[in-house]
């Protein structure tokens, strides 16, 4: 058995909140220059060269990348011999998430109810994913999502009839009609199979993979390599004024599914793509 | 890129002479207000209540802020996406509002009441919040507190950059420059 203590829980998560909001993680700062270079026209040139400027300008004075500080998203990966002591592991990545909130001067997007639309002022609860692995591993990934990109984001029940064709048309149709919505460029996180829940999770795990690695499965790797060319070439551009790039990345995933269904996810990001590793 | 100064209150031939694309740097006073703020204000209009806030000249700014960290008037501040405020914008736009600042496209209705009341909409750079919080020089929350991050502010800007959309003349920038159908 290996003891994990509840307040080390507590404070590693509210780091990471603040760190994920406030510092672009170095994948994010190559994607903006390698983008910088690219866009050639007046526009777009001066619209990347503003979010890079942005995302620098967040780090020296230490303010969020972007306002929208998210709903905060959780990954765990907790080893089956892990005992945590001190208090009930869900709670405190629960506070975690409302001391970082509040000492990062992070924005408070959640409201408790959809109807009645009460903001609960710490920003919890968060959204908690848990995976649990072998051994004694304690891994978090906290990953504040912007509201923006995630109402741009959908879910379809295909038929096996459909193919990699109707799932191809399904991401297409989902990044042309979210169009400037979600804060282009955009990183794409889509999955094909699973199941109803199962294939969204996996479509926003994708996220999670630094922009620029692929795929380890050369298929699909090819696959990302071919739909990212074909989506920076519908012109959306930065921001939606068109350009060059209108996505960063695009990570895929299958799943294993029933012999009915043929899920397909996408779950879009906005450029400000955020993820925060700890492990305790 | 050519730069168009302007500064508040608009005046209607401010207004009326700008067109999609046109880049401006806006100095003067703009109001933030987001789904919330807009569905407590159409209240009012239906019950005839006076609004918080003066539409006619005025800039509506879709954004709800970072808490402002010590010794800073706010926290990052940018643009939030536009279309959740079109089923509140027309009647705005009918009672005088002279500019809504947001991101991503307009629906027909509110394109044409821009047309009818000669009103523009412009976009700033979404995901740009810590860039343009520095061309706020004050804020101070007028309206509705109890919504947090979605209450009205004043805000005073200095140069704070936006591009023209959607024009007085049924023009739409996403149409003309970003390959949106």
């Amino acid at each position: 058995m290996r003891k994990i203590l509840y307040r080390d829980i507590v404070e590693a998560t509210a780091k990471a909140c603040i760190e994920a909001n406030i510092i672009a993680s170095s994948d994010l700062i190559e994607a903006y220059q390698r983008a910088i270079t690219k866009e050639v026209d007046e526009l777009s040139g001066r619209i990347m060269h503003d979010l890079y400027e942005n995302a620098k300008l967040a780090k020296s004075h230490h303010l969020p990348i972007c306002q929208d500080t998210g709903t905060a998203v959780i990954f765990l990966e907790i080893g089956q011999n892990v005992l945590i002591d001190g208090g009930f592991l869900m709670d405190a990545f629960q506070e975690g998430v409302a001391d970082g909130y509040q000492k990062g001067y992070l924005r408070k997007s959640i409201v408790s109810h959809p109807l009645t639309r009460k903001n609960t002022g710490n920003n919890t609860p968060a959204v908690i994913h848990v995976d649990i692995v072998a051994e004694d591993v304690f891994k978090v990934t906290v990953a504040p999502k912007g509201g923006g990109s995630e109402n741009m984001s959908r879910l379809k029940m295909l038929t096996p009839s459909e193919g990699l064709e109707g799932f191809k048309e399904f991401v297409f149709e989902t990044i042309r009609l979210a169009g400037p919505n979600p804060c282009p460029p955009i990183v794409v996180g889509a999955c094909l199979g699973g199941n109803f829940e199962s294939c969204a999770l996996q479509a926003k795990k994708n996220l999670l993979r630094p922009i620029g690695q692929r795929h380890s499965d050369p298929e699909l790797s090819i696959l990302e390599e071919k739909w990212l060319e074909e989506i920076n070439a519908l012109h959306i551009g930065p921001q939606g004024f068109g350009g060059k790039t209108t996505a960063f990345d695009v990570h895929l995933e299958f799943l294993p599914c029933h012999i009915a269904s043929m899920p397909a996810a996408v779950n879009l990001n906005c450029h400000v793509s955020r993820h925060q590793q700890f492990e305790l | 890129m050519e730069v168009i100064h302007l500064q508040t209150p608009l005046k209607q031939e401010d207004v009326k002479g700008l067109r999609a694309g046109d880049y401006l740097l806006i100095s003067g006073i703009m109001y933030t207000a987001r789904d919330s703020a807009h569905r407590r204000m159409i209240e009012a209009l239906d019950n005839h209540r006076p609004l918080p806030i003066p539409l006619p000249g005025s800039i509506i700014y879709y954004a709800g802020p970072a808490p402002a960290p010590p010794g800073k008037p706010i926290g990052s501040i940018g643009p939030t996406t536009s279309y959740r405020m079109d089923s509140y914008a027309p009647r705005l736009i009918e009672e005088g509002l002279s500019m809504m600042i947001g991101k991503g496209s307009r629906n027909k209705l509110v394109q044409q009441a821009m047309i009818d009341h000669e009103a523009v909409y412009c976009a700033a750079w979404g995901g740009a919040g810590a860039l343009l919080a520095g061309c706020v020089k004050n804020a101070k929350c007028i309206a509705y507190e109890e919504l947090g991050p979605e209450a009205i502010y004043e805000l005073e800007v200095e140069n704070f950059p936006v591009m023209v959309v959607n024009d007085t003349i049924g023009q739409d920038a996403y149409e003309l420059m970003g390959g949106q159908q």
